[in-house]
């Protein structure tokens, strides 16, 4: 039997390499569209990287920061999926 | 913690992790939207119900921000997605574009 921290710390590498998944389609993606992709996949994993370090410190204040972290990821990616759509991002 | 909580945080991650890798393996946009919805949806489902079973354990009351969170990312991923695809499709159209 794995004891508990050892899982939590797979999980954690597991995410760290999707982030890196990300990160290289982000540096390479042939468009833009792929790029913002690319940051809201990237967005996403951090934050599960986030809850799942806070299961691991077993602490609340982990979770208010990943609440952050989807907030602001969703509005940079709808604004910039917007400014891709109309070339502005308030009309 | 119980196991129960950290395994379905594994399996999030995993679940995360062939999303990432199917986003750097397919060939075209289109193709590209769908695997990261596998990381949004499963991933992020599974890892705040091993969040919320870790918090409910510990302090046995209802965990509230983990049904926060899950709420405000359940709505506003599609609509991240479709504006996305709206974009792509104003930009280069609906036909064939070359596989990168």
């Amino acid at each position: 039997m794995i004891p508990v921290p050892v899982i939590l710390v797979l999980a954690q590498a597991l995410l760290a390499l999707a982030m890196g998944c990300a990160l290289f389609r982000l540096l390479r993606g042939p468009r833009a569209q792929d790029r913002v992709l690319a940051l809201d996949t990237l967005y996403v994993n951090a934050m599960l990287l986030v809850l799942v370090s806070g299961m691991r410190a077993s602490s609340t204040v982990y979770l208010e920061s990943a609440l952050v972290i989807g907030m602001l990821g969703f509005v940079s990616t709808a604004a910039a999926a917007k400014f891709l759509l109309r070339g502005e991002v308030i009309e | 913690m119980s196991a129960a909580a950290a395994v379905l945080a594994l399996v999030g991650a995993a679940f995360a992790f062939v999303g990432a890798i199917g986003l750097l393996r397919m060939g075209t946009f289109f193709e590209r939207v769908h695997p990261p919805t596998m990381g949004t949806t499963f991933g992020l489902g599974l890892v705040l119900a091993g969040s919320a079973l870790a918090s409910w354990l510990r302090d046995g009351s209802l965990p509230w921000l983990e049904i926060l969170v899950a709420l405000f990312m359940f709505v506003t991923t599609p609509v991240t997605y479709m504006l996305l695809s709206r974009a792509a499709m104003h930009r280069d159209g609906p036909g064939e574009e070359p596989r990168a």
